[in-house]
């Protein structure tokens, strides 16, 4: 165990080492003169081989051989209570009575080698692993039953193009489609993202950049509402708009009940990107004398960019999901209804619950396909926000990086075309002038030239002291 | 000019119209969205409480619902609320903390980012999904565990038999059909996608120093983990758990997809017939007239209390962790 542990190159190094003084000890009597030797020397390693370096990440023989011992064992054992001995039945019982065998044995099997304390870690990281893959393949099978059930109605084309309007409950899945309901799910969740993203980042702007005792008062209102239950707020717009307004269900009192449900929701995400946004870029702004509207619309915004886009994208895939408040509000029909203003207008969570409302199998296969078809919207939308999200405030990709680094180098030549304009035109005013040029011209043609200078300007634009303006945008995030 | 002319120059200073402007909107959209939240619950307030006033105190002990004959409560509905919550939090809770562990302190580099995105997208997955997942999966595999449960765990355990109106132990599979312990598994689940990102994001803010201090004084990973990571990251696992109840008792879909509405308090978590707050709301509103509407945003603002003081005291649970973590 210990020669294990020994790290072989110091090892190496220490018997070098000795030889060393040893060859030293022997030249000692010929040079005496020379004898300033020092007592240790540095080791020549240069055509010594590396020696493979123990992975300390990995398991060892015995730790293997602890896991797939005890898995065997398990397995053996279950098999010999269920089928043998006792009159066990199930499959579920003997998942679960194999995994406490499997517990106990791979305790037993470590406790042989290590003391308590190791026996504890192994046991606490196998039941952390366990509730991991038990998740994890828990929400995979829902998933995947969804899409795996609904995949007989994806598979006929017309379950995009036709709606449900001349298709029975006992016509195949050849007839019909759902195009209503995605038509109908798009319309709502624009009319509410059109309300919900100007007003909920207007107002996350207010808590972050404004202040006061009354954005406070906002603050906590709106934390308040993200308990409001779906459902309340499907019962709020029924009992309010569609009661004494409205007098019908419609597409838009649907979209005013994800409204009320997305908006804190919306609200407390984009508040939490804000307040991201480093302090020093809002000071930098106001140094440079721009005043409250301008910072916040080239510096706080433009920082926290990404991170708004994500938190709308996943607000809006929580808004679309969710049933409860348009089981209240939206109506059911089987026909195309682009007007949000006037009749029911289902959208693809309602039409799932009502197609698995039936008994026939034909439409909870409807029902399954539907739901398919949600599950495949929510994880693409889910993708977008990865693909546009997932930086901090002021991380640039690549593609802004170099779009900053262009915009910096038009600058550059803007400004040092005016620059020589300036200087002729001074030359021509007053030819003394010419003795002091505050910025020398330079060819445009260099920074350009160099196309590095997009991810590192520092090197290249060094020399001319013209360029600062063009560092200054670079660092500045747009 | 004499010394009184001279006073101090004034530092107020009056913004420019593009800020004022900008001041003026970003007041209005604070005032917008604060008067559309509070006209919700002032809405639901006054048009509960003129339900509230007829049934007065019996409100919170009476099990029937009939608005019509002036006899509702919320007795039986909220109980069934609170049984399938408890289930969920049975089911999620253990899971939860396994998973951000797990997420948090075993795995690393690509593995974890790839973990991390699969818990939030998870936590996107509608509820209809998972309810169509209960109807039709669940509720037809589940019931060979129950009936073991009844048998074997019932003499012990009192919530867990499940006996006819005479006490006789029942065995038909018809018994154990939509109970309140099927829809809880499956709120279970479908909060502990939330409730594993909250935990995990409290537990990577412990300290490395502390961590590395454990571990270099030869505590193993479970001891540095049960004496730094879960010390520092208790006000996160309160605060997550109490998170994904409130969103556990606001459940509807799965819960009405699930279970066979009943009107009485049913202490039998295994047997058929539940019911929830918001399966009541889904269930009776559009057979309602102006009064029932009125009983049913009293049941609802009941539930949206209940919920609110669940978030606010998870949000306060949380903070003061966060705050604690930062002085240490």
């Amino acid at each position: 165990m210990t020669l294990q542990q020994v790290n072989p190159q110091l090892l190496l190094k220490e018997i070098r080492a000795d030889m060393d003084v040893d060859e030293d000890d022997g030249l000692a009597p010929a040079r005496p003169a020379a004898r300033v030797a020092p007592r240790t020397s540095i080791p020549d390693l240069t055509d010594v081989p590396e020696p493979p370096r123990r992975g300390l990440g990995r398991s060892t023989l015995s730790a293997k051989f602890d896991a797939i011992g005890s898995i065997v064992a398990a397995i053996c054992f279950t098999a010999l209570v269920y089928w043998w001995f006792s009159p066990f039945t199930g499959a579920f019982g003997a998942l679960v009575v194999g995994y406490l065998v499997f517990l106990g044995f791979y305790a037993l099997l470590v406790s042989i080698g290590n003391d308590r304390r190791a026996v504890a870690d192994k046991i606490m990281t196998v039941l952390m692993i366990s509730a991991g893959v038990v998740l994890f393949t828990a929400l995979a099978f829902v998933v995947g039953f969804a899409l795996f059930r609904g995949a007989d109605a994806l598979r006929h084309l017309n379950f995009f193009t036709q709606t449900m309007e001349f298709a029975g409950p006992l016509d195949p899945l050849s007839d019909g489609g759902i195009v209503h309901a995605i038509l109908g799910t798009l319309i709502q969740i624009s009319i509410a993202l059109a309300i919900t993203v100007p007003l909920g980042i207007l107002t996350a702007v207010f808590l972050n950049e404004v202040g006061g005792r009354f954005a406070r008062f906002v603050r906590t209102i709106s934390d308040a509402m993200t308990a409001l239950p779906s459902i309340v707020a499907g019962l709020f717009v029924y009992a309010s708009l569609v009661h004494f307004v409205t007098h019908q269900k419609s597409g838009f009192a649907a979209s005013m009940a994800i409204t009320v449900m997305m908006l804190p929701i919306v609200i407390r995400a984009s508040d939490v990107v804000l307040r991201l946004v480093a302090g020093n870029l809002r000071e930098a702004s106001y140094a440079l004398g721009a005043n409250r509207w301008k910072t916040v619309w080239h510096v706080v915004l433009p920082t926290a960019r990404s991170g708004l886009v994500t938190a709308v994208i996943l607000g809006t895939a929580r808004g679309i999901g969710e049933t409860s408040p348009v089981l209240l509000t939206s109506g059911v029909t089987a026909v195309m209804n682009l007007n949000p203003f006037s009749g029911p207008m289902i959208s693809l969570p309602l039409q799932v619950f009502e197609f698995v409302k039936s008994p026939e199998p034909n439409m909870i296969a409807r029902g399954f396909g539907t739901a398919a078809a949600l599950v495949l919207l929510v994880v693409l939308l889910f993708i977008v926000a990865r693909l546009i999200g997932g930086r901090p405030p002021g991380v640039q990709s690549n593609g802004e990086r170099r779009r900053a680094a262009e915009r910096s180098r038009d600058d550059l030549q803007r400004m040092t075309a005016a620059a020589a304009a300036v200087s002729l035109a001074s030359v021509s005013a007053h030819v003394v002038a010419t003795e002091f040029d505050p910025m020398p011209y330079e060819p445009p043609a260099e920074p350009a030239a160099d196309p590095t200078s997009a991810k590192d300007p520092a090197p290249a634009t060094e020399p001319a002291s013209t360029t600062d303006p063009a560092s200054d945008s670079e660092e500045t995030p747009r | 000019m004499t010394a009184a002319d001279i006073r101090p120059r004034s530092l107020r200073t009056r913004p420019s119209f593009a800020d004022a402007v900008f001041r003026r909107t970003a007041f209005s959209a604070g005032g917008i969205t604060v008067a559309i939240m509070l006209a919700v619950g002032i809405f639901l307030s006054i048009n509960g409480g003129q339900a509230l006033g007829v049934a007065g105190p019996s409100f919170l002990v009476e099990q029937e619902w009939s608005p019509e004959t002036k006899h509702f409560g919320i007795a039986a509905v909220l109980f069934g609320t609170v049984t399938i919550a408890a289930v969920a939090m049975c089911v999620s809770v253990p899971l939860a903390l396994g998973t951000s562990l797990l997420i948090s302190e075993i795995t690393r580099g690509r593995l974890r980012g790839f973990l991390v995105a699969m818990v939030d997208l998870m936590a996107a997955v509608p509820s209809v999904v998972f309810g169509l997942w209960g109807v039709f999966f669940l509720q037809d595999n589940i019931i060979p565990v129950s009936r073991w449960l009844s048998t074997y765990v019932g003499w012990a355990i009192p919530f867990l038999r499940v006996t006819d109106a005479q006490g006789h132990p029942l065995t038909d599979d018809s018994a154990f059909t939509s109970a309140a312990f099927i829809a809880g598994i499956v709120v279970g689940l479908m909060i502990v996608p939330t409730q594993t990102s909250v935990m995990r994001e409290a537990f990577s803010q412990a300290p490395v120093g502390e961590r590395e201090g454990a571990l270099a004084l030869g505590a193993s990973r479970w001891g540095m983990i049960r004496t730094v990571v879960l010390p520092f990251g208790r006000g996160g696992i309160i605060g997550a758990t109490m998170l994904g109840l409130g969103r556990g008792l606001g459940e509807t879909i799965a819960v009405y997809m699930i279970i066979s509405p009943i009107f009485t308090l049913n202490w039998q978590l295994l047997k058929t017939g539940s019911n929830s707050v918001s399966a009541l709301i889904a269930l009776r509103y559009g057979e309602s007239s102006q009064f029932g509407l009125s009983a049913l945003m009293a049941a609802g603002l009941a539930l949206f209390l209940i919920t609110l003081v669940i978030n606010f005291g998870a949000s306060i649970v949380v903070a003061r962790s966060r705050s604690g973590a930062q002085t240490n």
